[in-house]
């Protein structure tokens, strides 16, 4: 790292998250003038985007080579009125809390109270949103049955793929022409409305080039002040660079870089998309830039390292939008799950790894970031060498990058009907989503606290925490006879939730796809411009909602313990196991051992428990999979929870698996932490008896001992597991390096481990700011470790 | 002998032989070192001892095994808890490990063992401490893919002393499998004061220097647990706390069999 990569990494590392007023400010000038009135939605979309972009700040960081912020500095994160307009008691909270702060000053304080709230009051799509869903809906979401992604954040949650290395807006601008003259309004009833569509995606498109010439005169003005002769060569190449584009197609590994920079910012200043944005296949993307300029000389090594260290510190610059409330609770992080991938495979099948990944990978090692994440693609073709060498980056403990099974994402996508090229070219993105990049939007709806059905199936439809009747009733436990009835009580009760969410999940598809289009997003993502059609309304080649599972470990165990103790070994009766539960264990300590040290659980390759693991799996995926969306897709299932699991708990009295109440539940498809007792090879074991390839993602932690990975012998036996787990078709593999002791001091003296860097589940964060419960849960995950 | 008595079943075991291993360990063990970490082996097993316990099947493996606790189990009952890492073992180039305790202490279960396992093709180590009949050995050694040999003193008086009982047994044994060309890695345990001098080391390295054949010599630093397991045991372990080798004092330990040629390693 040289030394304007440290400056402007400690810079980055230093600043503090505050609340910038700029975008909301600019959003509610241009609302308020009424000039969104004269034009129809989409259109105005556009003008807004366009005014947002032609007078937001332009800054230019001392020694930046790649520019361009989406507030007006480094960390000033903006907020999205038109979605959710945060209140008086929001900004409180959002400036005094103790884990994710954003400071508010005082003058964003009173901007947000004097303009930006009256405004957007009872306007924001958050408000309809509650407005329009049903009662059932709005009980289910109290009770903390489901999230809502779509609450504060815009569908997001897609990839670009590698259009832009080869188009520049020029060329999108074009595609746009010819597309407006083909329509036939006689034959086309729609052909109307498509062509405003392509309209607003035009305009969009300038806006954007409009931006990047801000920066190039803002780079010539800078250019003019400055005296050091090397700073002004930069700016000079700074101001070439964005003149040139996002207008026309890059020609250099620097001009790449830049215009992917450009569309970022475009994305994530339109909407606060959810998983933000991302490259996606970067080392794929950048490669021929890197070959050629490193030929003609254009390009070293070293400042090809360099460029993308100064591309890097821009992601971390950038933090997820604050989020108030269960959205906060679900996703309590300043990551925004932009995930870099590397390797996997090319569009013809065939080993993609190349020396710009592994030089990615250097990187990676070096800036030591939380954004952007990073991931590895593994497939059976990628040598064991790339593998390795993101063992070696993963050893050092901090979480990435994560490893994903390749052939096992492609055999996800072809399932959903995606091409094998559309799905060679995909990977994943967010926390572990698999996805066709540039051709789909797979949106991520909420996380469904499977364990929580389980608990109101225990009351016959009441929730006991608040004794509501929110459920339907599937039976009085204390008569079923066996496991089955008892499990189809359960599928039941799943039903009618999962139908609530996706009857709500309709409605809140069709407020965005009619009230908040995305004309810059959908310029990028196929085939919204030769489809005429928004992202939002169902415009990309493939369209998927998801739905993501949690708790399926601690799900596992609480009916495993129950067909153990109630049905089969008879230790206890049905109604005496649901007194136990309501007391949480306190009289009956010797039970509660039995259930915790003498019952069979998840994660140790034992078929007893791991056999009722498969069929909840297949409850779960015939309940969402398959079920049609209003943008034209299907509904599907992933597993994995963020820090969903923390609050899904929260919510939750004790469980049949000796879980205390209110404590989380299991996270992703790992086992619920310390009931795996048998060694990493039994949980991939009992992990691979989930269907992945029937899921868009699964999440699977380990948490291992430095000295599991400390020499050679000890990482090829690593590798032999991963690959092992990828042959029985596991979706992904994450790793903790870090030993609890570790962990246990950090929580005791957080000022000492300031730079501690954990994965969390999908993504890594600084160990002292997550909340006591998360850490707590971390430390509890199992150990794997020598002996 | 279709069942037999262990102890523990250890699942990715990485320092019991080459790839991804089960290690299986197998209850009574001849020998009385002092420093021994497997307290819980030694008591000499008969099919009465534990009869409560010989009827845990090998379901309960997430159950925490009490110590002191071994159970009798069949060939069949073992082989299908050691065919579940199957896929771990062929992607590694691993399999299956008999430690214990001593595993030729049951010679006949131990053979109907390797059998079985060489049956399916399944990778086997037999970790020992040497200390058995030549006959036993004669038995087994068709079905074993590498021995795990221990030498551990080389002095007869010292290690009469600290082991219980002569070393010319365990000598013998090894001279004759390598005689007969079969894969042997020799483990040295490192403990302090009584097998890590330099007297000892230079002893044992000056013995293997004649046989080329062995395949790699493994140093295992002393480690903490059998303190621990002794304090579960209830037992005073019979002799001073003490210290781990520092990575300078096992750099200076390894450089004693490198210039003999021997690959070394530190740890399993």
């Amino acid at each position: 790292m040289n030394d304007r990569i440290k400056k402007l990494r400690q810079h980055s590392l230093e600043s503090k998250p505050t609340l910038s007023h700029e975008r909301a400010e600019l959003l509610t000038e241009f609302y308020a003038s009424g000039a969104a009135e004269r034009v129809s939605i989409p259109m105005s979309r556009a003008l807004a985007f366009k005014h947002l972009l032609q007078h937001k700040k332009i800054w230019i960081g001392e020694s930046e080579l790649i520019v361009g912020e989406r507030g007006p500095g480094p960390k000033a994160t903006p907020t999205y009125p038109e979605l959710c307009t945060h209140s008086q008691a929001d900004l409180d909270i959002l400036h005094s809390r103790k884990k994710i702060p954003f400071t508010v000053s005082p003058q964003t304080r009173r901007i947000h109270e004097q303009k930006i709230m009256p405004f957007w009051k009872g306007r924001s799509i958050r408000d309809r949103i509650f407005e329009e869903v049903e009662v059932a809906w709005k009980e289910a979401y109290q009770a903390g049955i489901f999230t809502e992604f779509m609450e504060q954040r815009a569908p997001g949650h897609t990839v670009l793929d590698d259009k832009i290395y080869r188009k520049g807006l020029l060329d999108f601008k074009q595609d746009i022409a010819r597309q407006i003259n083909q329509l036939d309004v006689e034959k086309d009833p729609e052909a109307l409305d498509k062509r405003e569509q392509l309209r607003a995606m035009d305009v969009a498109a300038d806006a954007l080039i409009l931006f990047a010439e801000r920066y190039a005169e803002a780079a010539r003005k800078q250019l003019r002040k400055e005296q050091d002769p090397q700073r002004k060569k930069e700016l000079l190449k700074i101001s070439e660079v964005c003149q040139w584009v996002p207008a026309r197609p890059p020609r250099t590994f620097w001009e790449a870089l830049q215009y992917y920079w450009f569309i970022h910012l475009g994305v994530i200043t339109e909407l606060n998309t959810w998983d933000s944005f991302n490259p996606g296949r970067l080392d794929q993307h950048l490669y021929p830039f890197y070959v050629t300029d490193l030929q003609n000389g254009e390009l070293t090594k070293s400042h090809a390292r360099e460029l993308l260290q100064a591309f890097w510190i821009k992601f971390n610059n950038q933090p997820a939008p604050p989020k108030v409330g269960v959205t906060a609770q679900e996703s309590n992080t300043y990551t925004d799950f932009c995930l870099i991938n590397l390797g996997g495979v090319k569009a013809d099948g065939s080993d993609a790894v190349n020396e710009l990944s592994y030089l990615i990978l250097d990187v990676i090692e070096e800036m030591r970031l939380l954004q952007p994440s990073s991931m590895v693609q593994i497939s059976k073709k990628n040598p064991d060498l790339f593998l390795k060498r993101a063992l070696q980056i993963i050893k050092t403990g901090f979480g990435q990058p994560s490893i994903f099974n390749t052939d096992a994402i492609i055999q996800e996508l072809t399932r959903q009907g995606k091409s094998i090229i559309d799905a060679r070219n995909g990977g994943a993105s967010g926390c572990v989503e698999a996805g066709a990049f540039g051709k789909e939007a797979y949106i991520l709806t909420g996380y469904f606290n499977l364990v929580k059905i389980l608990e109101i199936v225990l009351h016959n439809g009441i929730d006991p925490r608040t004794g509501k009747k929110i459920g339907i009733e599937t039976g009085d436990p204390s008569q079923f006879t066996n496991f089955d009835e008892l499990l189809a009580a359960y599928e039941k009760q799943l039903n009618h939730f999962i139908d609530i969410k996706i009857r709500g999940n309709r409605i809140i598809e069709r407020l965005y796809a009619k009230y908040l289009p995305a004309p810059f997003m959908s310029l990028l993502i196929d085939d919204c411009i030769t489809t005429g059609k928004d992202y939002n309304a169902g415009g990309a080649r493939y369209n998927s909602s998801y739905i993501q599972g949690v708790g399926l470990g601690t799900l596992t165990d609480s009916l495993t313990a129950i067909r153990y103790h109630v049905f089969d070994k008879k230790t206890i009766q049905m109604v005496d196991f649901i007194n136990v539960l309501k007391d949480n264990f306190r009289s009956n300590v010797s039970f509660y051992k039995q259930l915790i040290d003498n019952t069979p659980k998840y994660g140790n390759d034992d078929d007893y428990a791991d056999s009722v693991l498969s069929r909840v799996f297949e409850a779960f995926f015939t309940a969402v999979d398959g079920k049609p969306t209003v943008r034209g897709g299907q509904f599907r299932i992933n597993l994995l929870p963020t820090t969903s699991h923390v609050y899904f708990g929260s919510v939750i009295g004790a469980t049949p698996d000796g879980r205390r109440a209110a404590e989380p539940v299991s996270e992703g498809i790992s086992p619920v932490q310390g009931a795996d007792r048998n060694g990493p090879t039994s949980v991939l074991k009992s992990a691979s008896k989930i269907d992945h390839l029937r899921t868009g993602g699964t999440l699977l932690n380990q948490k291992f001992t430095p000295q599991l990975l400390a020499n050679e012998e000890g990482l090829a036996k690593v590798i032999s597991l991963i690959r092992s787990y990828f042959k029985m078709d596991g979706h992904h593999i994450q790793f903790n390096v870090v030993t609890a002791d570790t962990l246990r001091k950090a929580q005791k003296h957080p000022e000492k481990y300031q730079d501690l860097i954990v994965r969390v589940a999908g993504y890594s964060d600084y160990f002292v700011d997550l909340t006591t419960e998360l850490q707590n849960e971390i430390i509890k995950r199992t150990e794997q470790g020598s002996y | 002998m279709k069942t037999g008595y262990i102890f523990n079943i250890k699942r990715y075991a990485v320092h019991d032989g080459p790839g991804i291993r089960t290690t299986v360990f197998m209850q009574g063990c001849p020998l009385h070192c002092t420093w021994c970490h497997n307290p819980e082996s030694r008591p000499q097993m008969s099919p009465n001892l534990y009869p409560e316990q010989a009827q845990y099947c090998l379901r309960p493996f997430y159950r925490k095994i009490p110590y002191k606790v071994a159970w009798r189990v069949s060939i069949s009952e073992l082989l299908r808890e050691l065919r579940k890492d199957l896929i771990f073992y062929e992607e590694s180039g691993g399999g299956v490990t008999f430690s214990g305790g001593e595993p030729l202490i049951q010679p006949e279960f131990l053979h109907q063992l390797l059998l079985a396992c060489k049956k399916e093709n399944i990778h086997t180590a037999v970790d020992t401490s040497g200390y058995a009949d030549w006959k036993t050995f004669q038995n087994i050694l068709p079905d074993v893919d590498i021995f795990l040999f221990d030498i551990k003193i080389l002095d007869p008086d010292r290690h009469k002393k600290f082991v219980g009982v002569s070393n010319k047994k365990i000598l013998d044994n090894l001279d004759r499998l390598l005689q007969l060309g079969s894969r042997v890695i020799i483990r040295i345990p490192l403990i302090p004061g009584i097998t890590d001098t330099e007297t000892n080391l230079q002893q044992i390295a000056d013995f293997l220097k004649k046989y080329e054949e062995i395949e790699r010599i493994d140093l295992l630093p002393y480690n903490m647990m059998g303190e621990d397991k002794y304090k579960k045991l209830n037992q005073k372990q019979n002799m001073v706390r003490l210290h781990h080798q520092s990575d300078y004092e096992l750099k200076q330990i390894q450089s004693i069999f490198v210039p003999y040629g021997f690959e070394v390693n530190i740890g399993g």
